[in-house]
């Protein structure tokens, strides 16, 4: 293609033996969105992190605008007009907005070699960028207090102020509300219109046919197809991506609930974050909690699970009620809680697969603390679970979490608390960021754990995936447990009017 | 095509390079460096390179007598610092455990001696009830040995317990709590004292510190006695204490549910809190070993030098710990490091110090190059992450 901005040719790199990517070649054209697609651990993000110049590659070659590209760095490649927006942000979250946008070119007053920055130049330009990405917030606001949707676009700003050429999204819209996916997809456009290429990577295929030109599928790291994106629907992603076609997204259900109660709360109340919250989770049920952003869902599993203290009102798990809740004595009874951020409460990153895996049911390899841990007899479980869960890795002993790809990542965190054989499973967002089969294997396992007895809080801002899987729902906002409705009741508009407090929004 | 370019220097055109075995010799040579550099042992080689460098130029450094003296100068230091090494690993620091030294050193003291001198100790505010003419609390008492280390242990754990007590309960700062406790317990030794050693410790204890089990004696056979100074100890009761400690915290570290916990919260506190980790108690227990090992270097030390003394942990000491403990490869960022690493870093300390002392440089100039030479063994460890982690990605 001649107006390529950038072309990779026979481009690989192997970790720990394993083809992360094979010999892609691919090339994106000046002022278009790439699409690119594929399961996780199809080497998207390590194909981006080459472009990016955070990992080199082990051959190929790469040229941007023609020229020989090879960036050493992150740093190197930002220099040469590519900004690389990671699925796990990278902002300073104690920093201010307009501090995070120009932390590597501040504008300054010089006096000879002393420098100060200028801040009513950084303020103003951050107002600009801001208003560019549709953001009302003020600059000096600190980015800890910012949701997950909000950083994002921070992001795209600060892509904006470092007038990259190319902008790299790697799941960008997983953490963002329908209304903030719209206002980035928006934006997309009017950067592509002033001439801006973009590389788009996501799960949610819909948004990825409604907003690239182009779609690039990986599978097991080789470019399987690439082509104009009229070429593609749904299915056929689907299928390229999994090498099979897909029937379906859901497994059978076959689970019923019984009426013995796992666990149960009366009158919880944590001032400020829940308020008067009383529900009840049965064995062999999947019971849904949905809620906007800041409805205080996350708060009340970190309760339950005893991470977080309440005021007043009582929990109850199997018939006792708790007295010093602690997630050891949840563990102990039988709870686990998948949380909705891998990277910080989920993972020991720089730790191997192996020890992560093993890690909530250590006791059982190695009764009391001081007592020798079976490492044989560890890894054995560890190897059969990861295998079980099908996580693609090299040696589980050797290779450290952080080098899995995001829904690998997610099913170690499944398998940890798999392997402490638990009763009562939270799951706080577990799809997020993960690929159509990997979500599938995902519900499938929380089918089975409802079909063995067990009980699942299933916490999620995807209302299709509760719809599907749930035996109730339970909606709240503000705190409040504001409606429950049945499977049979179940009415996608219903719902969404009562998480919204107000009648008339439509879904 | 062979990288016969090297990997440290800058790569222009890595993506022209295949990186496959090298098979001329300027590439192995390369191969073979890069492995060293890249080996979790670099440290190891590095301390072997310096000694044998440094052997050419001062041929005494590699005499037997010297050697025999610097080995003993290892034992007390590595017992302290692998305390040291389990703190760092939990993303921790000990400023306190010089300061603790020093308190057990008078507290072992203070039970045991079996005289002392009304002239150096009278103003102490001990005098009279804890120790006096005759001696300490059990002057005389053949369990007064026995006694006293067991009550130099307790002291020294139970500080660092209190340490951690405030760290796990509280959330306070590591660097904060043990500042704290740094100032409290030196300043406290001294008061205790009155800046004075207590000797007269009895035999049964110096032992410790002198005794040796095997020695050689290098030298011609021609007179019936050999001169004490002569015997060269090498297997002496220090070594026996440190390296069982060592084994000790290397088997717990990399064997035992705790040692996994320690790594864990290293690693990620709030994931190992959520998966179950005791991580209150784990923490109190690492900063009460790092007590623990702190008071055996002080039973060591006072062992060799026959007193109690308030001051065997002051000054620079504190560097060495910490500084042998991190150039041994053991993270400041937490979660990472070994016993193993820092015996060598240790090793490497000792080694640096004493080679030094035969440079013959002032007092000053000894930390001028001492500082360059940790510098730029740091600046080799950052190089050789950054080449590690840009192979295995992440």
């Amino acid at each position: 293609m001649s107006d390529a901005i950038l072309e990779l040719d026979g481009v690989s790199k192997a970790f720990f033996g394993i083809h992360a990517v094979a010999n892609v070649g691919l090339s994106l054209g000046r002022g278009r969105v790439l699409g690119l697609i594929g399961q996780n651990g199809a080497g998207k993000s390590t194909l981006m992190n080459i472009v990016g110049g955070v990992v080199g590659a082990d051959t190929g070659t790469m040229r941007l605008d023609g020229q020989a590209y090879a960036p050493q760095s992150p740093a190197d490649a930002s220099r040469h007009g590519i900004a690389f927006i990671h699925q796990e942000l990278n902002l300073f979250t104690n920093l201010t907005i307009a501090e995070n946008i120009f932390v590597d070119r501040f504008p300054a007053y010089r006096f000879g070699p002393v420098a100060l920055i200028d801040r009513a130049t950084m303020f103003r330009r951050t107002r600009e960028l801001l208003a560019e990405v549709n953001l009302d917030l003020a600059p000096d606001t600190a980015v800890e207090r910012l949701s997950p949707g909000e950083r994002q676009l921070v992001e795209v700003a600060k892509a904006l102020q470092l007038d990259a050429n190319i902008i790299i999204l790697d799941e960008p819209t997983t953490s963002l509300t329908a209304r903030e996916t719209e206002r980035l997809f928006e934006l997309i456009g009017r950067l592509r219109a002033a001439g801006k290429s973009m590389i788009y990577i996501s799960h949610i295929l819909g948004d990825v046919l409604r907003i690239a030109d182009d779609v690039a599928v990986l599978r097991d790291g080789e470019l399987v197809a690439v082509a104009p994106k009229a070429e593609f629907d749904v299915g056929r992603m689907i299928t390229l991506m999994v090498g099979r076609a897909i029937e379906q997204f859901y497994p059978p259900r076959r689970w019923k609930p019984q009426p013995r109660i796992l666990l149960s709360t009366r009158d919880l109340s944590a001032k400020g974050i829940v308020k008067q919250i009383s529900l009840a989770l049965h064995s062999g049920e999947v019971l849904g909690l949905f809620g906007l952003m800041g409805s205080g869902r996350t708060e009340l599993a970190r309760i339950l699970f005893g991470l977080d203290e309440f005021d007043a009102g009582e929990i109850t798990v199997s018939d006792s009620p708790v007295a010093d809740p602690s997630p050891r004595r949840s563990i102990r009874d039988g709870i686990a809680f998948i949380t909705e951020n891998r990277r910080e409460e989920g993972l020991l990153m720089n730790m191997a697969i192996a020890e992560n895996i093993a890690l909530a049911a250590l006791p059982r390899f190695g009764a009391t603390p001081l007592q020798f841990i079976e490492e044989a007899r560890m890894l054995a479980a560890a190897t059969q679970m990861a295998d079980a869960l099908q996580i693609k890795s090299g040696a589980i002993d050797l290779q450290p979490a952080k080098s899995l790809s995001g829904g690998n990542q997610q099913k170690v965190v499944i398998a940890k608390w798999l392997m402490s054989e638990p009763s009562i499973f939270i799951m706080d967002e577990p799809t997020r960021g993960v690929d159509v089969a990997a979500k599938y294997e995902i519900y499938s396992i929380i089918g089975r754990l409802a079909d063995d007895g067990g009980g699942i809080l299933f916490i999620s801002s995807e209302l299709e995936e509760l719809l599907a899987m749930c035996d109730r729902i339970l909606v709240m906002s503000k705190g409040e447990i504001v409606g429950e409705f049945e499977r049979e009741a179940f009415d996608k508009e219903r719902i969404l009017r009562s998480a919204f407090r107000e009648e008339g929004i439509a879904a | 095509m062979a990288n016969t370019e090297g990997p440290g220097r800058s790569r222009p055109r890595a993506f022209d390079v295949v990186r496959e075995e090298p098979r001329d010799f300027g590439g192995r040579a390369v191969g073979v460096m890069r492995g060293i550099l890249l080996s979790e042992y670099f440290v190891l080689y590095l301390t072997v390179a310096l000694f044998l460098g440094l052997a050419l130029v001062y041929p005494e450094l590699a005499s037997a007598r010297n050697i025999s003296n610097q080995v003993s100068n290892i034992w007390p230091l590595l017992a302290v610092a692998i305390g040291q090494t389990l703190v760092i690993i939990i993303l921790g620091i000990d400023l306190s455990q010089g300061a603790i030294m020093g308190f057990v050193s008078v507290a072992g003291a203070v039970v045991m001696a079996s005289a002392a001198d009304p002239n150096l100790l009278g103003g102490s505010p001990l005098w009279g009830w804890l120790i006096s003419e005759n001696g300490g609390v059990l002057a005389g008492s053949p369990y007064a040995v026995a006694a006293a280390i067991v009550a130099m242990l307790a002291v020294g754990s139970l500080i660092g317990l209190v340490n951690g007590f405030f760290i796990a309960r509280f959330r306070m700062p590591p660097f904060m709590v043990t500042l704290v406790t740094l100032m409290l317990f030196s300043s406290a030794g001294i008061w205790l004292t009155q800046s004075q050693n207590i000797v007269n410790l009895p035999p049964g204890f110096t032992q410790l510190g002198a005794g040796d089990i095997v020695s050689f004696y290098f030298g011609e056979k021609v007179e019936a006695t050999i001169k004490r100074r002569d015997i060269l100890p090498f297997v002496t009761y220090p070594m026996l204490i440190a390296v069982a400690l060592a084994i000790l915290a290397h088997v717990i570290l990399r064997r035992t549910a705790v040692g996994r916990y320690v790594y864990a919260i290293g690693t990620n506190a709030k994931a190992a809190e959520i998966s179950g980790v005791p991580v209150k108690r784990v923490i109190m227990l690492v900063f009460a070993f790092s007590g623990f090992c702190a008071a055996v270097a002080a039973i060591l030390y006072s062992a060799r030098l026959g007193g109690g003394r308030p001051t065997i942990g002051a000054g620079a000491i504190l560097l060495d710990i910490i500084g042998a403990t991190v150039i041994g490869g053991t993270s400041l960022a937490g979660g990472k490091g070994k016993v193993t690493w820092t015996v060598i870093g240790v090793v490497f300390f000792v080694l640096l110090g004493n080679a030094l002392n035969y440079m013959k440089l002032s007092a000053f100039h000894v930390d001028v190059v001492k500082g360059a030479i940790i510098l730029l063994a740091a600046a080799l460890d950052v190089t050789r992450n950054r080449l590690l982690a840009r192979e295995r990605g992440g």
